[in-house]
């Protein structure tokens, strides 16, 4: 090869001179760790839809008050938290590391409050409809056991996200981790939001239809 | 999509103002799904409008909090399939599921 070629080559955005992809890896390895992700979340979707479809009687005990109005709340909470990420992400980006701390305590404010209510949503469900992950009152024990697994697995992920923003926090405020570490938080906390936007209607949504 | 200096740009332009508007439109259209979930529609309509504003909701997200809109086209490239294999798979059975719902409900 003559030098010149040599030359474009290694300037070349593919021939590893440089990313490709202009992101670092922390980023693009969330990005490869979102859609793993997201790939596990939409088996769960589907397996919910599957036993749905299987099942003729299954139960629909979502009532307007208070199932609906509280998972809206709970969108509303997920959805302001997300903006608020931003918001850190953006003071990051300017080298405001007070301002980053405070958008990020609020992001984990709103995530508190989505966990709060979702489990206020759980025990009126185990309470009031006595629906368990493998009985309830309808004689349809998979309906808890894939509502219970569904929601449960993206409640896990809110509270992983919690703990990883507390740590973001703390650290940003001692002076440590850079602007892209946060950027990189914020990916997980707006995939978190994200896959909630497809439980809200295909869980709740839907049962106050058919 | 746009350069690496493009996104620079970006972020530190258009934040605020784009990102709350999106926040907003995000809202509108979640009350929007409310709103639909107790009128009396036709089913298939509600669906497919309950399917339509989820995935442009997830796009929204994607695009503008998740900064993909501003990342590199071959970052786009390489993760917009995979995205579009989640939702075909999230969906699949959503309006079969349903529409046979419809019709195993004793009457």
């Amino acid at each position: 090869m003559s030098e010149s070629n040599s030359a474009a080559t290694m300037t070349s955005a593919w021939s590893g001179g440089r990313s490709p992809y202009a992101v670092n890896s922390k980023k693009f390895g969330m990005w490869l760790f979102i859609i793993s992700d997201a790939l596990t979340f939409s088996a769960m979707l589907m397996a919910y839809t599957y036993v749905r479809l299987s099942t003729p009687n299954w139960p629909t005990p979502f009532h307007f008050s208070p199932s609906i109005i509280f998972s809206t709340v709970m969108t509303f909470c997920l959805l302001s938290s997300s903006l608020t990420m931003v918001m850190a992400v953006h003071s990051m980006n300017h080298g405001r590391r007070k301002a980053a701390v405070a958008w990020i305590l609020a992001t984990m404010g709103g995530g508190g409050a989505f966990v709060a209510l979702h489990l206020t949503e759980w025990l009126n469900l185990i309470h009031n409809e006595h629906v368990t992950p493998f009985d309830n009152p309808w004689g349809v024990p998979l309906f808890g056991g894939t509502f219970f697994a569904l929601t449960g697995l993206h409640m896990t992920h809110v509270v992983i996200g919690l703990i990883y923003l507390g740590i973001m926090a703390f650290a940003v405020g001692r002076g440590k981790f850079k602007a892209e570490d946060v950027e990189v938080s914020g990916l997980y906390w707006h995939f978190v939001d994200l896959v909630w936007m497809f439980i809200f209607p295909l869980v709740y949504l839907m049962s106050a239809k058919i | 999509m746009s350069t690496h200096s493009e996104v620079l740009e970006h972020a530190d332009g258009a934040t605020t103002k784009v990102f709350i508007t999106v926040w907003f439109a995000l809202l509108f259209m979640t009350g929007v799904e409310v709103f639909l979930a107790y009128e009396q529609i036709p089913v298939v309509i509600f669906l497919v409008a309950l399917i339509g504003l989820s995935v442009i909701k997830a796009a929204l997200i994607i695009a503008y909090f998740m900064h993909l809109k501003f990342e590199k086209l071959s970052l786009f490239l390489t993760l917009f399939p995979m995205l579009i294999l989640c939702i075909i798979l999230m969906l699949l059975m959503f309006l079969p599921d349903s529409s046979r719902l419809m019709v195993m409900r004793p009457r």
